[in-house]
């Protein structure tokens, strides 16, 4: 079994354990979860490897529990995962929020069933999008990236951590059902073509250390428990030394740069994928597997003759707000396939700022889009 | 120019975060005497500081975390075991200490320190248990005593109550111990020694609250509830944790109650990885008959 530390080369596996392996690749080395449908295979398939290259695996009792623990590995100086679907969640919306707060990297997969409540809990949904961006109290930024496939959880994983790291911040992995559960070839380089960031450690000794001095781009750099920093850091309003400081003025200096560190470096965050937008009229936005089927009926579209476009999101938080502002000046609309009742729309919509319209096509869950549903609205759109 | 301390007594700027005082805790509050007996354990413990950490949750004694010069971490209600949980295995060479009160261990926190205590998680919880939630302003929570009056009890508590070390016990820790925070040496003892027991040990400690639980219940002043404390604690080493609840107004069971030896997580796990990873002794040759038989 210690051949596995690294694996590469073609496999046929699903999504859920091409993320895994996209983790391990990163350099995750602590996995904290609680069985749940359908992200459990994560957690199976770390359980399997952890052990093998010297990481750990804990099964915790409960998302809450899970969430923290990742947390505390991650302030050991572990790269930290936990992975689960929506009523897990809820649960650890609340210390995704101290992750935010106390700048912690780790990563958060929700492969996305349809919900709300118990809801559907083998079958797809995308309604958890507004709650990656809003899902915990107060106001913050954060990163979400929407993979579309098994290789691209492979490769997401990797880029989650990175981002984790680079911003100090929790990133969340917003997959779907389906992308979980299909298996498809994925491709794992050799380790010595991954590269990784490393965490951004203080260039001071310790009694000049304080936590919260950001660098230029507004992150400041992480000691490890352990390192004999002897820091102190708190979930509430706290100063560059980390202490709490009960005044709007400290809020207001550290809420702004939580969301600016975020916000300013949008255009080294962001991914997009973007097919035939040179001439496009109207323009499908969608993400996921939504985005699969969309691309899809985009083609047939061009078939017919149609102008149309694809922007898939890779990154759906921060919003890709510039771009589509750019795309709503010179196209006639954006078909947004999502499934739920219309979540990342409104964004489209509130981009666009009527000067382009926006039209949703929705899928209540269960399952995903007829092409021809998509088609039709593209086709609608230009009448 | 240098001071002098006597033997076995920490210093203040060793292990205080001075430029932090003065502290929010209430006139009469149980939390100084404790936290200094708690630094006095540590300091005696010998352990070397840059790889001690310490994690709270929030409540009053939740802000235990912000005042101690280690790596400290303030994390939110009733989550600080989960939290430690992470730190100790992604670092097990961390000596992680849980520092807490009552409401946010046993009642809102009460799932992760059962589980935390049935794995036998190499932790070192401190409750503070002032029978009441008093950073909110004195309500009744799981260790408030039948009939005790809180702001959300007036009439008197009527829920059953939390017997911290059985329920602890019962869910596996390997040490327990209960003082006041009138028993000072004896407390700072079973910190010392349950910092050095490897697995789940808790160290409960009753204190006064005269600003909110004493206040409604007839000990207005820090010192009605240390004389309580004085008159009516019993010291009885190894007690049946199933006799030490404690009833409004009632004798107050102290001591080391247990101090048993349990393989701790990480020992049962690295037991059953080196037997899964061992190295498979190589298959007997087959004998000609066999292999020409298949």
């Amino acid at each position: 079994m210690s051949s596995r530390k690294s694996l590469s080369g073609d496999f046929f596996i699903t999504g859920d354990v091409a993320c895994a392996e996209g983790a391990i690749s990163a350099g995750c080395r602590f996995f904290a979860g609680y069985p749940i449908t359908p992200a459990t295979e994560i957690a199976e398939r770390m359980s399997e490897r952890q052990p093998e290259i010297g990481g750990t695996y804990i099964q915790m009792e409960d998302e809450i529990a899970s969430m923290n623990a990742i947390l505390g590995a991650s302030w050991a100086g572990v790269k930290a995962m936990t992975a689960t679907s929506g009523p897990g969640f809820s649960l650890m919306m609340e210390n995704l929020g101290l992750g935010v707060m106390l700048e912690t990297p780790c990563v958060l997969v929700n492969v996305q069933r349809a919900g709300p409540s118990t809801g559907l809990p083998t079958l797809a949904g995308q309604g958890d999008m507004m709650q990656a961006r809003w899902g915990s109290h107060g106001h913050y930024s954060i990163i979400a990236l929407c993979p579309d496939s098994p290789q691209e959880m492979y490769q997401l994983a990797i880029k989650a951590f990175d981002l984790s790291e680079k911003y100090r911040t929790p990133v969340l992995i917003m997959a779907d059902e389906v992308v979980g559960h299909m298996s498809e070839k994925v491709t794992i380089p050799p380790p010595e073509e991954i590269k990784t960031l490393p965490r951004r450690k203080p260039a001071v000794p310790p009694e000049k250390y304080l936590p919260y001095v950001p660098d230029a781009d507004l992150v400041p750099p992480m000691a490890n428990a352990g390192e004999g920093y002897h820091f102190h850091v708190t979930g509430l309003t706290h100063d560059e030394r980390g202490y709490p400081l009960m005044t709007a003025e400290a809020q207001d200096k550290l809420i702004r740069r939580l969301v600016n560190k975020i916000d300013k470096n949008q255009d080294d965050i962001i991914m997009l994928k973007e097919d035939w937008l040179d001439d496009a009229e109207v323009v499908v936005c969608s993400y996921g597997i939504s985005a699969r089927i969309g691309k899809f009926a985009v083609e047939r579209a061009r078939a017919e003759g149609i102008k149309a476009g694809m922007l898939r999101l890779i990154t759906a938080w921060p919003f890709p707000e510039n771009r589509i502002r750019q795309l709503s000046k010179k196209v006639k609309a954006f078909i947004v396939p999502e499934i739920n009742c219309g979540q990342i729309a409104l964004e489209v919509e509130r981009c666009s700022s009527g000067r382009a319209s926006t039209i949703l096509v929705p899928h209540m869950g269960g399952g995903v889009h007829q092409p021809h549903t998509i088609i039709e609205a593209i086709r609608k759109a230009l009448k | 120019m240098t001071q002098e301390y006597s033997a076995g007594r920490y210093y203040p700027g060793e292990l205080l975060r001075e430029d932090r005082m003065p502290h929010i805790w209430c006139p009469g509050c149980g939390m100084g005497s404790i936290l200094h007996g708690f630094l006095n354990g540590l300091h005696q413990s010998g352990l070397p500081l840059d790889k001690v950490a310490i994690v709270s949750g929030i409540g009053c004694a939740g802000r235990v975390a912000g005042y101690v010069k280690l790596d400290s971490f303030h994390t939110t209600h009733g989550r600080a075991i989960p939290f430690a949980t992470g730190l100790k295995l992604a670092n097990p060479e961390l000596k992680v200490i849980v520092f807490s009160g009552d409401g946010d261990l046993v009642s809102i926190g009460g799932n992760h320190f059962i589980h935390a205590a049935r794995r036998n998680m190499d932790l070192t919880v401190i409750l503070v248990n002032n029978f009441t939630y008093g950073m909110t302003g004195g309500q009744f929570g799981p260790t408030t005593p039948l009939d005790a009056r809180t702001a959300t009890s007036r009439y008197g508590s009527y829920e059953p109550t939390f017997n911290v070390p059985n329920l602890a016990e019962a869910s596996g820790a390997v040490y327990i111990a209960r003082w006041t925070a009138l028993h000072l040496r004896q407390m700072e003892q079973s910190f010392t020694e349950a910092l050095h027991k490897k697995g789940f040990s808790l160290v409960e400690v009753i204190s006064p609250c005269p600003t909110l639980y004493g206040r409604m219940n007839r000990q207005p002043r820090g010192l009605d509830q240390m004389k309580y404390y004085q008159q009516n604690s019993i010291i009885q080493h190894g007690a049946d944790t199933r006799t030490v609840g404690i009833e409004l107004n009632g004798k107050i069971t102290v001591g080391k109650f247990i101090d048993i030896e349990r393989p701790a997580y990480t020992d049962i796990k690295t037991r059953v990885y080196e037997k899964a990873f061992a190295p498979k002794p190589a298959a007997p040759a087959k004998t000609t008959a066999e292999a020409s038989s298949k």
